[in-house]
């Protein structure tokens, strides 16, 4: 055949790349040193949940009344809450129900809405139709009262409480995945998957999905936060989180009337929060950028 | 000479160096002229224009030479606000998308209206008289009416004209039109060309026409500048281009369109792609797809060269002053 | 000669729902009662303005819109109504090359995978056979192997346009829809592709229905060609008699309307008035009679048919 191929001498000859995507990924990851941050202090956080009650300097549950707010002194390096518990060693329990709750709750909520809102996109019409409404029914609740009501039908506890929260998050989730499968799906790539002879769920998954990861995995990292000070709501309500078991968000509530006399009772649990999330944006960012072939080297 | 460019060079900073998008064009246009650019993605002719309205993004763009001479004076001398006063007055632009081009908030009315209440101190009710003069002058049925549209109301061929109802609307001595017919399907585009042909002579204004469409250039131009990655490499009136082109890269482009009047087997073929901006090959920069390209192409860059009355960038040109090639 | 494909009264009408409760509904006409037919090895070209139909014909061509009528009959077998297992196999046979190098390729995948995915979900190899294919296709269309672990971002518009091929040849297609392959590319690149969808043509004997609205690319790839107005097939015929002798007024003030790259030729153009009318609301009669010079009375009424006026050339005008 009299092809002529000699109009692709322009590339240069690379060497032939066979490495797996995702060590592509990772590869990519490892370069981002914000992400490299983020994740080392995931892990560390991790490892305080695992084997923090050997760092513990007392028991967080149990407080000596007189020594009650009591600013950051060698004793209490961060203080004691108002019940005289030692602060620092309240918020290293407190770490393993944080980070379960933080990311139990965003990983159900982010999974249903990506069920949901990929079909909705994806199909549009009826189910679009049907799902949405469903959606907008549950945002037209304040997210804490329908979490109330969930949990009073579910029952009490942390497990309850962390259902409870991913299913009033559910339609935050949808609604950005469904935008985002909207504006691609009319891509000629999605065109073209269906022509060679793809099923929807393929179309779907491989096709639309990964392209519209980005505003979604932003999203989720947030989402952390809020599932965190909610479930901690919850708890304040005497709903989720059980006292005297500690927990950042509870702390943080537990602590506001003392706001003026003692802030750091509402300081250190707010800072573990907010290290928490950040954590968990920055390494959500770098894995945002390593999964766009377009930013990688 | 109505402008004149001299040495203009355009470069953007981008991820991973320099790119000289405009690297030393010359060209003039005098009144009542119509001037065309052309040239593929990457030639440099839109930046070109660009730069000539002041109008490159800085950062990352900036004009680092070069001077744009508008009646003598250089518009790169000028401040913020007397190119303000210049652009849309005495040189204004109409642009590819006419979708994208007008304001969908304002009525076509308003949006006409605007350059003529800051230019030309109209009163609201004046210049809304004098859109729908405008608006009638590119030949909009029933414009009293029109003038209160809003775009998306218009076609795509109608909110074309609009952009030149409003390109026009001060009088310009100069309109510069980027690819002004590529988004209009075939027959549009034959209305458009020919409006602009016709206002072209009714109002003097000279044109300078950004293109990639060598059949468009035949038809409207009266002289041809034709860029490759971001210098001039050839000149010439369009019969001089299309009868006789000198450089291999005008030659290639004219064989490689396929024709209606004619028939071939097989297209003619520029072999290759344009080279990386960020990774310009040493010698001419049309060296590797050149089916005329010598040793010396490769290694050293060729200059604009006096032939035949002409400018050719090629170093078949340099050692032949005259005669034959 | 025989017909690879045949179009029956093939319509395509788009709902728009306007109201309180979607309650009133009108209809789009993109495809109005169209009928033609493709022979075996030839290449079918099909132009027109924006809106006039034809790209909507070429996607349910591949079964990538479903018909509000008519029928597409593929060896004979009608495809609109197949399902299932079915309406897989047959996809095969027809694949589609579209207009966009930029959006038509799936920006997360590598070029290797874009091609390989075809013959992995037909199981037309398995394994190493797979790679080997993938191969032997970037060769055809003269990619290089090295290329094969790239995504679409790292190519330029005419490299991609070849990705896009050898998606559509992977499967061994018989007929393939180019759908403006070249509109969006480089003069110069625009050769390259067009020669290179001619050494496949030959090669792998295919058959093109080539869409596109740059008449002098239609008339240098097609054998016949045919013309769409508003959702209607105007006329067709073999290109040359097409191109030589227009019959239609719409043709021939599409083909005056070519900008010839000549200076020295100065035609007389014909200018059409006005625009396109909306195909929601199409003019009764003849639908081009808003801008037609030679409007009679008939052409307001009456709308005409395809009428055969010999040596293959059909045109729906009452002049004829």
């Amino acid at each position: 055949m009299e092809l002529n191929r000699e109009e692709n001498v322009m590339l240069e000859g690379g060497v032939e790349k066979t490495s797996s995507p995702w060590r592509n990924i990772w590869s990519e990851l490892v370069k981002n040193k914000a992400a490299m941050v983020g994740l080392s202090i995931i892990v560390i956080l991790i490892l305080i949940a695992l084997f923090g009650k050997y760092l513990m300097p007392y028991d967080p549950n149990t407080g000596v009344l007189a020594e009650s707010l009591q600013k950051p002194s060698s004793a209490h390096i961060f203080g004691t809450d108002e019940q005289g518990r030692d602060i620092f060693s309240r918020i290293i329990d407190g770490t393993k129900i944080s980070l379960r709750v933080g990311i139990t709750a965003v990983a159900i909520a982010l999974t249903a809405g990506i069920i949901f809102g990929s079909f909705a996109g994806y199909y549009g019409g009826k189910i679009d139709m049907y799902i949405m409404r469903l959606m907008d029914i549950i945002l037209a609740f304040p997210s804490l009262l329908l979490a109330i009501a969930f949990m009073s039908a579910l029952g009490k506890g942390i497990d309850k409480a962390i259902i409870a929260i991913s299913i009033v998050t559910i339609p935050e989730y949808a609604r950005i995945v469904r935008g985002s499968i909207l504006s691609v799906k009319e891509n000629e790539y999605v065109q073209a998957a269906k022509a060679i002879g793809n099923n929807d769920m393929g179309i779907i998954f491989k096709h639309i999905l990964p392209n519209v990861m980005s505003p979604i995995i932003v999203r989720a990292t947030l989402g952390i936060s809020t599932a965190i000070l909610e479930t901690s709501a919850l708890g304040f309500l005497g709903l989720g989180i059980q006292p005297p078991q500690a927990e950042w968000g509870s702390m943080l509530g537990a602590g506001r009337g003392y706001f003026y006399n003692a802030p750091h009772i509402v300081l250190f649990p707010g800072i573990a929060i907010t290290i928490t999330v950040l954590a968990f944006n920055l390494f959500g960012d770098g894995l945002r950028d390593a999964l766009d072939p377009k930013l990688r080297k | 000479m109505l402008l004149q460019v001299k040495n203009l060079k355009t470069q953007f900073k981008v991820k991973g160096g320099v790119v000289n998008a405009v690297d030393g064009v010359d060209f003039e246009i005098d009144r009542g002229e119509v001037v065309s650019i052309v040239g593929e993605s990457g030639s440099g002719k839109s930046v070109t224009s660009l730069s000539i309205m002041g109008l490159i993004p800085n950062p990352p763009g900036k004009v680092i030479d070069g001077e744009i001479l508008f009646k003598g004076e250089d518009l790169l001398k000028k401040t913020k606000k007397e190119l303000q006063n210049i652009r849309g007055n005495e040189i204004s632009m109409i642009f590819q998308e006419p979708m994208t081009s007008l304001n969908p908030v304002f009525t076509i009315g308003k949006q006409i209206s605007e350059a003529l209440i800051k230019h030309k101190n109209m009163s609201r009710e004046e210049a809304l008289k004098k859109s729908i003069e405008m608006l009638e002058l590119v030949g909009i049925p029933s414009p009293e009416k029109r003038v209160k549209d809003y775009p998306h109301q218009l076609s795509g061929g109608m909110r074309q004209r609009v952009m030149i109802a409003m390109a026009l609307a001060c009088g310009p001595e100069l309109l510069i039109a980027d690819e002004p017919t590529t988004a209009l399907d075939v027959t549009i585009q034959a209305q458009i060309l020919d409006l602009m042909l016709k206002l072209k002579d009714k109002l003097g204004t000279s044109i300078l026409l950004i293109t990639h469409d060598l059949g468009v250039v035949a038809e409207v131009s009266d002289r041809v500048v034709v860029m490759y990655c971001g210098k001039v490499v050839e000149k010439g009136t369009v019969m001089e281009i299309f009868e006789r082109p000198l450089h291999p890269y005008t030659e290639g482009l004219l064989l490689s369109i396929p024709r209606v009047d004619e028939k071939h087997d097989k297209l003619f073929m520029i072999p290759g792609v344009v080279p990386n901006p960020l990774n310009m090959p040493k010698g001419c920069a049309f060296a590797d797809r050149c089916h005329r390209c010598e040793e010396i192409c490769k290694k050293e860059v060729p200059p604009l060269v006096e032939y035949e009355g002409r400018q050719v960038r090629c170093f078949r040109y340099l050692n032949h002053k005259e005669g034959k090639v | 000669m025989e017909a690879l494909l045949e179009v029956v009264n093939l319509k395509k009408y788009f709902p728009v729902e306007s109201g309180f409760l979607k309650k009133s509904v009108e209809y789009v006409k993109a495809v109005d009662d169209v009928s033609f037919k493709i022979y075996r090895g030839e290449t079918l070209g099909l132009v027109g303005e924006s809106g006039c139909g034809k790209s909507t014909t070429g996607r349910m061509l591949v079964n990538l819109l479903k018909p509000t009528s008519g029928e597409v009959r593929f060896e004979g077998k009608d495809i609109t109504k197949l399902k299932g297992a079915e309406e897989r196999e047959f996809r095969k046979n027809i694949q589609i090359i579209f207009q966009d190098p930029y959006a038509s390729l799936n920006p997360r995948m590598t070029v290797g995978d874009i091609i390989a995915e075809p013959i992995k979900i037909n199981r037309l190899a398995k394994g190493e056979e797979v790679e080997k294919r993938v191969l032997k296709l970037l060769e055809y269309v003269g990619l290089a192997s090295y290329h094969r672990n790239r995504y679409p971002h790292e190519f330029s518009g005419g490299q991609r346009q070849r990705v896009g091929i050898a998606r559509a040849l992977a499967v061994n297609p018989k007929l393939i829809v180019c759908d403006e392959p070249v509109s969006a590319l480089d003069v110069s690149i625009q050769a390259q592709v067009l020669n290179l969808l001619d050494d496949l043509q030959k090669e792998f004997k295919l058959t093109y229905l080539f869409i596109a609205h740059g008449l002098n690319v239609v008339k240098h790839v097609s054998d016949r060609v045919g013309v769409m107005y508003l959702g209607k097939l105007v006329e067709i015929g073999d290109a040359d008699s097409l191109y030589d002798n227009p019959l239609h007024p719409y043709t021939k003030a599409l083909l005056s309307a070519i900008p010839v790259p000549d200076p020295a030729k100065k035609r007389e153009r014909i200018i059409l008035s006005g625009d396109v009318p909306s195909p929601l609301n199409p003019p009764e009669g003849c639908r081009f009679h808003t801008r037609c010079q030679s409007c009679m009375e008939i052409c307001k009424k009456k709308e005409p048919e395809l009428k055969d006026v010999g040596q293959n050339h059909r045109v729906a005008c009452h002049l004829y």
